[in-house]
Formats: structure tokens, C-alpha cells, sequence
């Protein structure tokens, strides 16, 4: 790691970094859960709600892979709908989080003094409350459904980049050639469209990737707990929540297979993100963590 | 008339770097400011530039006060000094192809900036498709020739030369040196040159201005 650190700037080290068997088989992954989300249902005229009472809670088997669940649906095409569900609000949370925490670092950074004081107090208070429970809060104030979760996500977790933005945002200003143009008559506003904002994109952008993940693990937590998505619109998290029961019983593939759905697919995404982290900027790559 | 006046200014309120220092350049004149390198020239010819807000001291631009600093100061204050920094490498936005970086202070102000490009690339000899490149396609002396030419951009009556030709070999510096001298006779603009080559600004200016214990030791 430490002789990678010295070396990074050299084309080798580069290539290196993005040839690794994580990378590529993180790329595989993501590629493989797009088009099973993208091509299975509109493909396959299976209906993942379809109840099978005479094969319910059946083991993995050529039939159905995954296993049955207690009403005998078949796992896999559950699976596959409820990471549909799941990356939905993974990634449009992801959005909304990185739309919100970068207009408010830009802002905070652009407009510096007592503003940025004063955004950054504010940033603190809502990082000192634990996510999982503002999330909570907020749905429950909802009727159970995608937005709620996704508003949910989305109001908790811009924490985060709203510190990376700014600090990119404030390291950007104090550059020379925000001094030149300002001397060329630019307006405060001109200078944060123009020089600021674009300047700080590449990172917003690895922050938005790096939080779907998260997102996603957020809304399973939510859809365990009961308070995220409604039963008809199931997702990782409410598949894993509804196998509690058979998991007592001795039934094991309803909850290993929505769990290993969750995991694998989070943590390939975590892969390229830390990748393009790598190739963004190597020196800081502890400070994004998931 | 561009007076620095008991201007006390630094980064840091209980240690500046800067105090009480007092300078003026003369309607039209060449005024040369030699310094070791860390003793403040650069805090003063940012503050000279509305730049750099300092904790105490005025600034008078053609007898009339400065009337804030950065965003706070009034555009036309702003835009009366064109200023060229050290490192061209760090004034250049890395996303801005020349013609964009010399076209930005027009583009500010909503102005017509097509021919006032062309010449001004003329005047400071980039030519070619060296305009359409990004600031990483060209060397230190093309790029800091675009900055030169932001700098003369809308035409300031006070230009301020940070250490203009530090990175620079020299016939760079002389070709640059040249355009500046160029476009004071042309407009009759005072000239501020910051640096620590005795010999080239005793030759550039016509006062130089050596910096001593306390700041500059001016006997204009």
C-alpha cells in the first residue's frame, strides 16, 4: 500500500489500480444486477407474487433455486423485484442526498464567514443525532411507501457531502485564479457556477456512488423494522423481515439469499467507487468511508 | 494616483504580516517593489488589488477610497487593476481553454469578447491552435502569456505583477516584459511589479522600491 501511495502518479500504478480482480469483478457484479433488474421482469412473464401453497418453504432445487417462501413464491424472482425496489430507492436517495449536501457545502463554503459558521453548527447538530433514528422520525410522520423512505434517506444522509463539498469548495476559493476572477469583475455568483461548482463535481459525484450503498442498507433497516416499504412493494429488506419466522423454524435460504442480495451487490458498487476514489485522488482516501 | 496608505494586513490578526507600510505609484509610473522572498510583497499587491482585505490602512485608486475588498468591492474598482500572479499554473482555471481564460472578464460582464481575444493573443504572441487548449496542453511561459492577456482584458488603468516572471525563462520574461511596457505607453497605466530580480526590475521600472526591516523604505 505505503510504495502504491509514492508511485500513483505514474501510468502503471494508474492501470494498476483499476485492473485489480476486486475492480473487475466488482464491475461484473453491478453489471449483471442492472441487467437482471432491467431484463427479468419485462422478459420473463413470471408473476413474483404468485402463491404456491402446495410448495411452500421448499429448499433450493433446480425448480426454484433460491428456495420457496411460506406461501410458496419463488425466492429468486422475489429477489430479483426487491433489489429492483431496493436500487430505486438506493439510488434516487443517493441523488437527493448529493443534490442537497452539495448546495449546501457550495453554499456554505462560497459565502464563508458567519454563514458557513453558522451551516456547519447546524451540519454538527444533525450528525450528532444517529441516522437510523431521524429516519425513523421522518417516515413515521408518512404512510408507509417509496417516497417516505426515499425523502427519509435522502434528509439524513447529506451530512456527509455537504462536509466534502465544502471543504473542496473552501481549498478552491483561496486559489489564485478565483482571485483573478474576481479582479476580472465576476460576480460572487459567476464565481461559484463557474470555478467553484464545477471544481468540486468529480468528488460530489464519488460521494453520490459511494452512498448508495448505504442508502440501500438504510432502506433495508427501515423495511425490517416495519416502517419502510408497503408488503405489495417489496423490497431486500421486507423479504429478509417477512423470513424471520421460518429462520426460527430451521429455514435458512429465505433469509441467506435477500440478505446475500443486499450484500454482494452494496459491496460491489463500494468496490468501484473505491477504485474511482483511488484514481480521484489517492492521498485522501480515508476520508469517504462508508 | 494608487496609494497604499499605514496598511497593516496578514492572515493571522494578532501576527501580520504587514504593518503600517505605506507605498504610492505615481499616475502612469513604473514602480518596481523588491523583497526577500515571505516578508509581505505579496499581501501588499494583493491588498493593492482590492484582493486581500486588510485589518488596517486605506486604499486610494485615482483619489478615491477603496470601497471594499474581494466581492465587497465595486465592480468598476475591481476591474481598474488587471493583475498577473507567480504561479500560471494555479491562476488558470484547469477547465477554461485559453480563449475561455482570456474571454472570462468579458464574458462577466456580458461583453462582446471575440475580436478583444484575437488581439489580445496577438499582442502577447500565442498563436496557432494554442487558444483552443486547455491550460495542461501548454508550457508555464504560454500559459502565463494568457494570463498576461486576462489581465489586459478590459483594459485597467493599474497593473499589478506578482512575481510575474519568476517561473520563466528569458526571453519569456523579456517578451512579457515587453507587452506590459507596450501596453503602458499605449493607455498610460501605472505598473506595480512585485519581485526579488534586482536587475530585472531596475531595468523594467522606473523606481524601485527595496523593502526593508519594517516595509517598504519609500523616499518618493
Amino acid at each position: 500500500m505505503a510504495d502504491q501511495n509514492l508511485d500513483w502518479r505514474t501510468r502503471g500504478a494508474r492501470r494498476r489500480s483499476t485492473r485489480t480482480w476486486r475492480v473487475r469483478s466488482s464491475a461484473a457484479i453491478v453489471a449483471l444486477v442492472v441487467l437482471a433488474v432491467l431484463l427479468v421482469p419485462p422478459l420473463t412473464n413470471l408473476d413474483q407474487q404468485a402463491v404456491d401453497l402446495t410448495a411452500k418453504l421448499q429448499p433450493p432445487s433446480w425448480a426454484h433455486p433460491f428456495g420457496t417462501d411460506d406461501v410458496g413464491r419463488d425466492l429468486l424472482l422475489r429477489c430479483v423485484y426487491g433489489l429492483r425496489v431496493s436500487l430505486l430507492v438506493g439510488v434516487v436517495a443517493a441523488v437527493v442526498a448529493t443534490v442537497i449536501g452539495t448546495a449546501v457545502g457550495a453554499l456554505s463554503g462560497a459565502l464563508g464567514g458567519w454563514a458557513d459558521r453558522a451551516v456547519m453548527r447546524v451540519v454538527d447538530t444533525f450528525s450528532s443525532v444517529p441516522h437510523l433514528l431521524l429516519g425513523i422520525f421522518v417516515v413515521a410522520m408518512f404512510r408507509p411507501g417509496v417516497w417516505p423512505v426515499v425523502v427519509s434517506v435522502g434528509l439524513t444522509h447529506w451530512l456527509s457531502t455537504a462536509r466534502i463539498v465544502r471543504a473542496e469548495v473552501l481549498s478552491l476559493r483561496s486559489r489564485p485564479y478565483v482571485d483573478a476572477a474576481i479582479s476580472g469583475g465576476a460576480s460572487r455568483r459567476r464565481v461559484t457556477v463557474r470555478h467553484l461548482l464545477p471544481g468540486v463535481l468529480p468528488q460530489a459525484a464519488l460521494a453520490a456512488v459511494l452512498m448508495v450503498p448505504h442508502a440501500i442498507w438504510h432502506e433495508s433497516a427501515l423495511s425490517f423494522l416495519g416502517l419502510g416499504l408497503p408488503a405489495h412493494q417489496a423490497s431486500l429488506g421486507t423479504l429478509v423481515q417477512s423470513a424471520r419466522g421460518s429462520l426460527l423454524a430451521g429455514d435458512w435460504w429465505p433469509t441467506l439469499f435477500p440478505g446475500l442480495f443486499i450484500i454482494v451487490p452494496t459491496l460491489a458498487v463500494a468496490g468501484l467507487g473505491g477504485a474511482w476514489r483511488e484514481r480521484l485522488d489517492p492521498r485522501r482516501r480515508s476520508e469517504l468511508t462508508l | 494616483m494608487l496609494e497604499l496608505l499605514s496598511v497593516t494586513a496578514g492572515y493571522d490578526r494578532r501576527a501580520p504580516v504587514l504593518s503600517d507600510v505605506t507605498l504610492t505609484v505615481e499616475p502612469g509610473a513604473a514602480v518596481g517593489l523588491l523583497g526577500p522572498s515571505g516578508c509581505g510583497k505579496s499581501t501588499l499587491a494583493r491588498v493593492a488589488a482590492l484582493l486581500h482585505e486588510p485589518y488596517a490602512g486605506r486604499v486610494v485608486i485615482d483619489g478615491e477610497p477603496a470601497r471594499g475588498w474581494r466581492h465587497r468591492a465595486p465592480r468598476a474598482q475591481r476591474t481598474a487593476f488587471g493583475v498577473v500572479f507567480q504561479q500560471p499554473r494555479l491562476s488558470a482555471d484547469p477547465r477554461l481553454s485559453l480563449a475561455d481564460l482570456i474571454a472570462e472578464p468579458l464574458r462577466a460582464g456580458r461583453l462582446e469578447h471575440t475580436a478583444r481575444v484575437r488581439e489580445l493573443a496577438d499582442a502577447v504572441g500565442l498563436g496557432g491552435d494554442l487558444l483552443g487548449r486547455r491550460p495542461h496542453e501548454v508550457s508555464d511561459g504560454q500559459l502565463q502569456r494568457a494570463c498576461l492577456a486576462r489581465a489586459l482584458t478590459l483594459r485597467p488603468r493599474w497593473l499589478i505583477c506578482d512575481e510575474m516572471t519568476a517561473m520563466l525563462d528569458a526571453s519569456t520574461t523579456a517578451a512579457l516584459v515587453g507587452v506590459v511596457e507596450e501596453y503602458r505607453r499605449e493607455t498610460g497605466a501605472g505598473l506595480l511589479a512585485v519581485g526579488h530580480d534586482r536587475v530585472l526590475l531596475e531595468r523594467w521600472c522606473g523606481r524601485t522600491v527595496e523593502w526593508g526591516e519594517r516595509g517598504p523604505a519609500d523616499d518618493a
